[in-house]
């Protein structure tokens, strides 16, 4: 009965393992065809789709647009959510629940919605479309999500290590930077990265809100009007990568501090 | 700025500048960028398109016209079943991996299931258009086996954006149930065992109910997801069947009609809304 149930279990797992994976094996692997389609069979390995995508001016400066806007709206929410959680979280403010409720409330909201919004009011004051737009709509989704992760680590640990500093004589801003952002550090980060990885792969947002200078997935969207190709394989193979090493890099950074 | 004084109190008191100075970006950048936008949507969902004025004909157009409904149908039904599958699949996984693999494998093992977790969301639902093509890996291999003449049509249907849902939920689904089922204590089973249970009664009485309020966040965070996404219906469904997202973006693609896309924006969100107030009651449970 044991046996049964653990070969079942087993052959269940590796089923599951294959469906989460055949898509993204395909992908990898048509996007070193050697011909012009992306589609069985496999006449690789070559890397002229790769050549392909780093020459393509339009996607490797979108690309570097989607970084711009990753860093800078990250930037941003973070700054403005680790502000926001600091002052809810030290000082008693009056209808603070709701406040904070106010600021988490974008979480619930679809992206498509958010993104609907901005572009109705942009379009009625005048704000062309533009990546600073699209940013702007990469806060909106991100800032909930950094104020909630900074706001649950703020804990009664932190308070004393800036009470013994107040009582030492150190001025707010020089608690501020040497202390409450050093011990926040861990929750900064990871705001931060999440921040990075939802804006780097955010498309609706930006879909609606920039025209000629735009993002990867956007452009990548572009990409696919041509049909099957094994361009649109390369550069999903190499989003891909960067994504994985950022996230093996948070695991490993980040994470290991804790006892698994 | 002097806060000694404070020293005694667990929270320095309120009333000065400093606490609204640090809370008032992000208050102001909610209201300037959320808050304010909706608004405009819903003022715009209010007026015509031609030549503006104020009207219901927005709102009364998705009542009247059958295809508008089919749409919100079809979102719906989409939804439910992605959410049901995902489920039905995430679970025994989330089991297996929580329960059969050995604790030092286990990190590994999770880690390896939502790897593609991590592809940019358009490329995913992309790829799955090269497995599910009318010449792609699945049709080529099924007739290289013999076993079909004519290629399947698989993409372009209502089976493709599911199977490109399911792909992305499972994962999801898989994180949330396996953190579910390390947070139970061993002691309810090892209880439930001395009391007589066999691991089958064990499972349908003590761990099933127990990680059942995790489900719900599980589903509703699903259905949330899915009922608002462009993408995957996009790429994967085509324009075969229409579902709501993919309504909104053809007003404001074909013609520029912003007011019923603004209406129809806000119909899709007053659905999850009462979504969210039907599973309320199951959401509050997590939370105690």
């Amino acid at each position: 009965m044991r046996a049964i149930v653990r070969t079942a279990a087993w052959l269940y797992a590796i089923a599951i393992y294959g469906f989460i994976f055949l898509p993204v094996i395909v992908l990898v692997l048509f996007s070193l065809q050697a011909t012009s389609f992306p589609i069985p069979p496999f006449t690789g390995p070559s890397l002229r789709w790769y050549q392909a995508v780093l020459s393509d001016t339009r996607l490797t400066s979108a690309l570097v647009n989607s970084l711009l806007v990753a860093i800078l709206s990250s930037a941003a929410s973070v700054t403005l959510g680790f502000l926001s959680a600091w002052g809810f979280a030290r000082f008693t403010l009056p209808g603070s629940a709701l406040l904070r409720g106010l600021i988490t409330l974008p979480l619930t909201v679809s992206y498509l919605i958010i993104g609907m919004g901005l572009l109705v009011l942009f379009n009625w004051a005048g704000v062309p479309k533009s990546l600073l737009a699209a940013g702007i709509g990469h806060v909106v989704i991100n800032l909930p999500l950094c104020f909630a992760v900074i706001y649950s680590q703020m804990g009664d640990h932190q308070i004393n290590i800036e009470r013994a500093a107040r009582d030492l004589g150190a001025p707010e801003w020089k608690l501020l930077l040497l202390i409450t952002v050093p011990v926040m550090a861990p929750a900064i980060f990871a705001g931060f990265f999440l921040s990075m990885t939802f804006s780097w792969d955010e498309f609706v947002i930006s879909f609606l809100l920039t025209r000629f200078d735009t993002t990867l997935p956007v452009e990548i969207w572009n990409l696919l009007r041509s049909g099957l190709n094994p361009k649109t394989n390369a550069v999903g193979s190499l989003v891909f990568a960067v994504s994985i090493v950022l996230v093996v890099f948070f695991e490993l950074t980040l994470l290991r501090r804790k006892p698994a | 700025m002097s806060v000694a004084g404070n020293r005694s109190r667990a929270l320095p008191r309120a009333g000065r500048a400093l606490p609204w100075a640090l809370v008032t970006p992000a208050l102001g950048w909610t209201l300037a960028f959320f808050v304010l936008p909706f608004i405009a949507m819903g003022l715009s969902s209010l007026t015509a398109h031609e030549g503006g004025g104020f009207t219901l004909a927005n709102y009364s157009q998705f009542f009247t016209d059958p295809s508008y409904w089919r749409a919100m149908v079809n979102s719906l039904e989409v939804t439910a079943i992605v959410t049901v599958i995902s489920i039905l699949l995430a679970y025994p996984f989330a089991w297996i991996l929580a329960e059969q693999v050995p604790e030092r494998w286990q990190r590994l093992a999770l880690m390896l299931a939502v790897l593609p977790f991590w592809t940019s969301y358009v490329v995913r639902s992309y790829s799955w258009l090269l497995v599910l093509a009318q010449n792609g890996v699945i049709n080529r291999t099924l007739i290289g086996l013999g076993l079909i003449a004519e290629p399947l049509q698989l993409a372009n249907t209502r089976f493709a954006t599911v199977t490109g849902f399911v792909h992305f939920f499972v994962m999801l689904l898989t994180l949330t149930i396996f953190a579910n089922l390390k947070q139970l204590s061993p002691s309810y089973r090892k209880a439930a065992a001395d009391l007589g249970a066999g691991p089958v009664r064990t499972f349908l009485h003590v761990v099933l109910p127990l990680t059942l309020p995790g489900i719900m966040v599980g589903a509703f965070l699903t259905f949330v997801l899915c009922i608002g996404d462009y993408i995957t219906p996009q790429i994967l469904g085509g324009n075969n069947e229409l579902v709501m997202p993919q309504l909104v973006m053809m007003q404001i693609g074909r013609r520029g009609d912003f007011p019923l896309a603004s209406a129809l924006s806000i119909i899709l969100m007053a659905v999850v809304t009462v979504a969210y107030l039907a599973c309320a009651r199951w959401l509050k449970i997590e939370r105690a």
